[in-house]
């Protein structure tokens, strides 16, 4: 364990997962953004604690608004006022920076630059816009190896090459505008960037949300290989839970800029132990296997500048009860599942079964008799 | 191309729900790619037929790129069909600035996939509601028009609806402004609802209600529904009957459940395939992939043989050739793929041979 003994159950929560600590890759702590807006301070990301160990996939997910995005440019330094971080730390552990780590929250802007990409890459949500689109293929890969690398000429051409062929596009299109592309080559080249000089961890910000299914898992089999051989971290944001079981090695749901529950993919599955994540489990129809009832969450989500008290789900919850107004969110472990597997929720145990009495809702999918 | 139709023995899924409302047959439409003698030929559309009736609801299921958009603006009326037929009632139908026409906008309304671009900004709620109303059912009063408009947004369930008739779209968020471009295309009593990609700009959880929305309103209104999408999954808990399409034409056509449990054509089971399934978790994604599937850049511009042979991992010299016809391979299926024999064995043997009774329309 590192660091002073952990006190708050928060803290013991937190410094439990991931199980295999030594190797972390990136630690937030405590991290809290706010926008400042003429209504007021709206708080979107609110005291989140998430480690990601090296080599690591983890996904993050919750629906538009939910503080998904914010987190992450958040915990790299990437938002600009009026996003303000009000607190926590966000510390770096990669192989190049040494053992003792880069507390990126205490960086200069100059420090931040070696940091970016070289470290710690994005790919951005839109792959339309985040191509410059006046400029070729060849260019923009470029610039990216001028900034972190010094290579010869030589060096730099089979660099080149060999990015395109790792994300499977043919060497000819370095060549190509952007607009040249289809949808799923321009999100390849946008991986192809991010993976240009060999960074530790990759954030994908919904990379394949704009694609069609074909064309998806396409691209998610392909970062899976590479994610595989080049062994390094993801922290993969989506608002399809679907992707994230099959992809993810542990999951992390945030609710109104909150964690409501982390755990492994299996975990988060069949032991699902928040109302909210139960609500994006059942949203989705399933091609496979009997037909499930489908719920959807109703309701949206809470207005961020007026976050009620008590557990912000709560208005949307079916397992409500008058008990819920008063829950401090605290994520705690879940009690009987494993020591990193934590939920916000203390009401509802794991399976949905026991105290929620009449409410229970079996764990396996009813089958649909009628339309 | 020639139709199942044809074949006897096949009749539509959805046909059992209600009688014919809107049909197309064999529908095509080219686009003329550059000028002059440079110029090449995109057929977007190929011998397209499909049959809406009343309250059922039919997915047209595809890959960007498939057609399934411009299939959507021809029975809209937006675009003219380059070849083929649109029938509504049983009558024929051909765009035009005339009465008939604009009698036929107002029975057919065309829902857009993006709430965000459909709705003018600077335009509160009411105005877009409020206009189609007027336009469409002159000589209501002013108390009566808003009245409609409370009913319209009750429909959708945007309640109360004063709360969100004063307000700017921007105001709202993406499941909301979808339910107004749905109240919109409400206000004008149409029979028949095109809809394209209604869901996919909307986050998972939101997705379920407005599908929801349009489903109660099909029940209520005996509303004809033509769903657009790439959602195959989606399809299977909403439609009747699906109809799958691959670079414009329709490759295999079926009620919704069979069709997504035991899919014939092998670019349905593609699709199938590549579906986000969680109940796969466990085995490396690799794995399941089909490979091959990479995308033939040239899918649309194959003169000759089957459009999917380049992608097929079954296809052989006769597909290469000859461009297969959609034909019945059960009651209430059909597919257009030669090597059925191979890609669904079990579907062949059980072929069955009985006549469809046609619907009275």
């Amino acid at each position: 364990m590192r660091g002073p003994a952990p006190t708050s159950p928060r803290e013991q929560a937190a410094a439990s997962a991931p199980p295999n600590q030594t190797q972390s890759v990136l630690e937030i702590r405590d991290l809290s953004v706010s926008f400042a807006a003429a209504s007021g301070q709206l708080m979107a990301v609110q005291h989140v604690d998430l480690t990601l160990a090296a080599g690591e996939i983890v996904g993050l997910a919750g629906e538009s608004g939910s503080g998904k995005s914010t987190l992450a440019l958040g915990a790299c330094r990437l938002l600009r006022p009026p996003a303000v971080i009000t607190g926590g730390r966000v510390t770096y552990r990669g192989r190049r920076v040494g053992a003792a780590g880069v507390e990126i929250l205490e960086q200069s802007a100059h420090q931040l630059r070696s940091l970016r990409w070289r470290e710690i890459a994005i790919v951005f949500q839109s792959a339309m816009n985040a191509l410059n689109p006046v400029l070729r293929v060849r260019d923009q890969l470029g610039d990216a190896l001028d900034a972190h690398l010094d290579l010869s000429r030589e060096q730099r051409r089979e660099r080149l090459t060999g990015l395109l062929d790792i994300v499977g596009i043919p060497r000819e299109r370095l060549s190509s505008y952007p607009h040249e592309l289809s949808g799923g080559m321009r999100q390849r080249v946008m991986i192809a960037m991010a993976l240009a000089v060999d960074p530790e961890l990759v954030i994908m910000d919904e990379p394949t949300t704009a694609l069609d299914t074909v064309v998806q898992r396409e691209i998610l089999a392909e970062v899976a290989e590479l994610q595989r051989e080049l062994q390094f971290a993801i922290l993969f944001i989506t608002h399809d839970l679907s992707l994230l079981l099959e992809i993810a090695d542990r999951i992390a749901i945030l609710y109104a800029g909150r964690l409501v529950e982390v755990g492994t993919a299996d975990e988060i599955q069949h032991r699902t132990a928040h109302p909210y994540t139960r609500g994006l489990l059942e949203s989705f129809p399933s091609v496979r296997g009997p037909r499930r009832e489908l719920a959807g969450i109703p309701g949206s989500p809470p207005d961020l500048r007026a976050i009620p008290k008590g557990c912000p789900f709560q208005p949307r919850c079916r397992f409500a009860r008058s008990e819920c107004h008063g829950v401090d969110m605290q994520a705690l472990p879940v009690p009987g599942s494993s020591p990193g597997h934590i939920s916000a929720c203390p009401f509802v145990p794991p399976a949905f079964a026991g105290p929620m009495g009449a409410h229970v809702v079996a764990s396996v999918p009813r089958v649909e008799e009628t339309r | 191309m020639s139709q199942a139709t044809a074949e006897g023995g096949f009749c539509p899924a959805a046909s059992s729900l209600g009688p014919l409302v809107l049909e197309a047959q064999e529908l095509s439409k080219d686009f003329r790619i550059g000028h002059g003698l440079r110029g090449s030929v995109l057929s977007a559309v190929r011998g397209v037929s499909l049959q809406l009736h009343r309250s059922a609801v039919v997915a047209l299921v595809g890959e960007s790129g498939s057609g399934k958009s411009t299939v959507a603006k021809l029975l809209a009326g937006q675009e003219a069909p380059t070849s083929g037929r649109i029938l509504l009632d049983g009558r024929s139908v051909a765009p035009s600035a005339g009465r008939a026409f604009r009698r036929y906008k107002r029975d057919v309304q065309l829902l857009f996939q993006d709430p965000f671009a459909s709705l003018n900004p600077v335009h509160k709620v009411h105005y877009p509601l409020e206009r189609a109303v007027r336009l469409h059912r002159a000589g209501l009063r002013r108390a009566g028009v808003a009245a409609e408009l409370t009913r319209l947004l009750e429909e959708v369930r945007l309640t109360p609806p004063e709360h969100f008739l004063g307000r700017y779209p921007h105001e709202l968020s993406g499941g909301q402004r979808q339910r107004v471009a749905i109240a919109r295309a409400l206000a004008v009593k149409p029979r028949v609802l095109l809809a394209d990609e209604p869901v996919s700009m909307l986050d998972v959880s939101i997705r379920l209600e407005v599908l929801d929305v349009i489903d109660q309103l099909r029940k209520r209104f005996q509303l004809t529904v033509l769903y657009i999408t790439h959602d195959i999954a989606s399809a299977r808990y909403f439609a009747d009957e699906t109809l799958v399409m691959y670079a414009g034409e329709i490759v295999e056509r079926g009620p919704s459940e069979e069709l997504t449990q035991r899919p014939a054509h092998p670019y349905s089971q593609l699709l199938l395939a590549a579906a986000p399934d969680p109940d796969r978790l466990g085995a490396p994604v690799e794995e399941r992939i089909l490979r091959g599937s990479r995308r033939a850049s040239s899918a649309l511009s194959t003169t000759t043989g089957c459009r999917f042979s380049p992608r097929c991992p079954f296809s052989d010299e006769h597909c290469k050739a000859h461009s297969p016809p959609l034909r019945a391979i059960g009651r209430q299926r059909a597919a257009a793929c030669w090597r059925i024999d191979v890609t669904a064995p079990e579907l062949v043997s059980e072929r069955l041979g009985g006549r469809c009774v046609p619907m009275s329309t």
